[in-house]
């Protein structure tokens, strides 16, 4: 019984991750079928399409914040950094740069900012919480700076199309089709890979992932630089989708991102969560503003509800845990060769 | 556990080399502004047809209003002579949006408006370009869409029902002011955010006006945005006079930023010293101009606004107009309108509210 403590919590963790994202899915499932009871329309091609594009860049986000939440540390500046994007493109764009180099040259430039937020709390050992509320507000500075106040919207349809119309054929679209590939590719980055284990070992224990070999600053810079780019990426398809370069794009949406992360039951002290849940959490939160939105229900019905879903991620799995101490009192030893962290 | 997982991050390399052949390779010709410049442009193209001005209205057309934001006495009061039009040509009211006004949030109304096949979209765009797209799509679904308060680019919508001509706002509030100042000293204007389209063109006709010999003693010395929240219109109107102690004269030309420079003005050892107008509503200004913070402000009536973008949107989808200009339809108590240039439907000249005539008015 002497490695009790952290395998047992370990072992009920993934028992409750595993519940936690059943419930996700039975809430999705309940969504479907409430919100196309309540709107017949609401699981038509036509709608998901909407929603689709409604999650787009939420979904990209999620993405990148998973990993660096699991490793323990946040980062805030996502939005910013989108914002700065879209602002670069329009910049650019007006200087008469070609489409084709200016997304490539606006992803390096989202790498460089998260290079910047992943130095600072790596190299200088800074709270990523106060470095990244700091470059929230540096990049959307910059934002300003690069393109003021103007928009650019003079971008031509042969681009803008992919953040408007569907995959030719079906209701998908493209941002989603992207987000599908990118998703999978995460998933298995985080949880097949040396480099996805090393991450929960961190944010399980940081100093023990040290003295394990890890190369725990490394691991978080890479993060942070591969959160820029994907931030950077989601900038790009803001602004096709609204056909609208601007500064204040995405102003806010940090937070929606946040939520979805948390939704998705990764613990905000890092070490625990899994890609899925993430997953089913961005389009469970797209579901309900939706069909909330389709039956007309008031906007500050809307955010209650979203708040109330929030605490509620926060509570159940608590909940959940307690629950499961008082069903199950101290049982059998735990299986030596369970890993400290949750499988996929 | 067991095994050191230090790691190589080996993928760096070929990432880099990815990046760089993909921009080379751009490099080579590509999309740029100028390539593709000359295709855009161009107002809408209403379906080739048969305008009949003397077509009864439909019954029952579905009309929802789409304005910046819910919950804003402005728009309520607009919506609700929209709702009052609906009432009268019997059709279904109804009023969605976002609860803080922003470029993107309207977008999802749009598309669920689309999804709910209403007849008429009636919207006040937070974002001249951002819902451009999804209005698209949704007149490709036969929804007519007619903006209000705050247009669109003209391929977003059908026609645009202008409370009062831009150039006669921006200029009248300058003439207010100077008179109140007797044409001498600072002035700064207090503005909603720095990308609201119809912010931006009043404060170009200011500026305009102000380069006129008359105006040589005044300077305009600063922009500044409340974005159209009070707290923060609020602690603009301190900080502005904090920063030109010389500070004559204020323009807020929107209804929140307004009213919230009056609270601070009145609270304020300014009161009657500087001078405040803009656009704002008698309901909200009453107190001010009673107690001579404020001694004129101009407006349009919001609730005409929204009775007569109503009854354009009934004209539309009952085949009365097409949005072409010179067209006529008739708006209920307001009587015959004509569509105008680039369909432009015009409210009227503004109205200039003060002591005398203040209590005249109830919105």
């Amino acid at each position: 019984m002497a490695a009790e403590p952290a395998t047992t919590t370990a072992r009920l963790g993934a028992r409750r991750l595993l519940r936690w994202e059943s419930v996700l899915v039975l809430l999705l499932v309940a969504v479907a079928v409430g919100g196309s009871l309540a709107e017949p329309g609401f699981l038509s091609g036509s709608n998901l399409f909407y929603l689709g594009l409604d999650v787009g860049e939420i979904a990209l986000l999620a993405l990148p914040l998973t990993l660096v939440v699991v490793a323990g540390e946040i980062d805030l500046s996502i939005a910013s950094i989108l914002g700065l994007s879209s602002a670069l493109i329009g910049f650019l764009w007006n200087a008469g740069w070609a489409l084709e180099v200016i997304f490539p040259t606006v992803v390096l430039v989202g790498a460089v900012a998260g290079l910047c937020n992943g130095l600072l709390v790596t190299r200088l050992g800074l709270p990523s919480l106060a470095v990244t509320i700091g470059t929230l507000a540096l990049y959307r500075g910059l934002a300003f700076v690069v393109l003021g106040d103007q928009a650019v919207a003079d971008f031509p349809a042969k681009y803008t199309r992919y953040g408007i119309d569907p995959i030719p054929g079906t209701h998908v679209p493209y941002p989603i089709a992207l987000f599908a590939v990118l998703a999978v590719l995460f998933a298995l980055l985080l949880h097949t890979t040396p480099f996805g284990r090393a991450i929960f070992a961190i944010g399980a224990n940081q100093e023990a992932a040290f003295f394990s070999g890890i190369r725990v600053k490394r691991t978080k810079l890479i993060l942070y630089v591969l959160s820029g780019a994907m931030s950077s990426l989601a900038g790009i398809v803001w602004t096709l989708r609204f056909a609208s370069a601007r500064a204040d794009n995405g102003t806010g949406l940090e937070l929606a991102v946040v939520a979805a992360v948390l939704l998705g039951g990764v613990s905000i002290f890092g070490g625990r969560g899994t890609l899925g849940g993430v997953v089913a959490a961005v389009f469970l939160l797209g579901g309900v503003r939706n069909a909330l939105i389709l039956n007309d229900v008031s906007n500050d019905t809307l955010n209650v509800v979203t708040g109330l879903l929030l605490i509620g991620s926060v509570v159940a799995p608590s909940a959940v845990r307690a629950a499961g101490r008082v069903v199950r009192p101290r049982r059998a030893p735990p299986d030596p060769s369970a890993r400290p962290t949750a499988g996929g | 556990m067991q095994r050191a997982l230090v790691q190589r991050p080996r993928w760096v390399g070929p990432l880099v080399l990815a990046v760089a052949c993909t921009v080379v390779m751009a490099a080579c010709g590509g999309t740029t502004k100028e390539s593709t410049s000359g295709g855009g442009g161009g107002a809408a193209t209403t379906a080739a047809g048969q305008v009949n001005p003397n077509a009864p209205i439909k019954q029952g057309l579905k009309i929802a209003f789409l304005p910046k934001q819910v919950n804003n006495p402005y728009f309520t009061t607009a919506d609700n002579g929209g709702k009052q039009a609906i009432g009268e040509f019997g059709g279904e009211y109804k009023e969605v949006g976002p609860s803080e006004a922003s470029a993107s949030a309207q977008v999802p109304y749009i598309n669920t408006l689309t999804q709910q096949r209403q007849d008429a979209i009636v919207i006040s765009a937070d974002d001249p370009n951002a819902v451009v797209p999804s209005l698209k799509a949704a007149m490709a679904q036969g929804i007519k869409v007619v903006t209000y308060d705050a247009d669109t680019a003209p391929d977003g919508r059908t026609v645009f029902v202008n409370q009062a001509s831009p150039e006669d706002i921006g200029r009248s509030e300058v003439q207010v002011l100077g008179k109140q100042l007797n044409y001498s000293g600072q002035i700064a204007i207090l503005s909603a955010t720095s990308t609201a389209a119809n912010q931006n063109t009043w404060i170009k006709f200011m500026k305009d006006e102000l380069s006129k010999p008359q105006y040589s003693k005044m300077k305009l010395v600063k922009v500044a945005y409340g974005n159209d929240d009070d707290q923060t219109s609020f602690q603009q109107a301190q900080g502005l006079l904090q920063a030109y102690p010389n500070l004559k004269g204020i323009i807020s030309p929107t209804t929140v930023g307004v009213s919230a420079a009056a609270r601070y003005l009145s609270g304020s050892s300014f009161k009657g010293k500087v001078a405040l107008t803009g656009l704002g509503t008698p309901n909200q200004m009453r107190k001010f101009v009673k107690d001579g913070t404020v001694s004129s402000f101009e407006l349009w009536d919001p609730g005409k606004l929204g009775y007569l973008a109503a009854y354009a949107a009934a004209a539309l989808a009952s085949g009365q107009i097409s949005g072409k200009e010179g067209e006529t339809f008739k708006a209920g108590n307001l009587g015959t309108k004509t569509v105008g240039k680039d369909g432009e439907i015009l409210l009227g000249p503004p109205q200039v509210f003060d002591k005398s005539n203040i209590d005249q008015f109830d919105f």
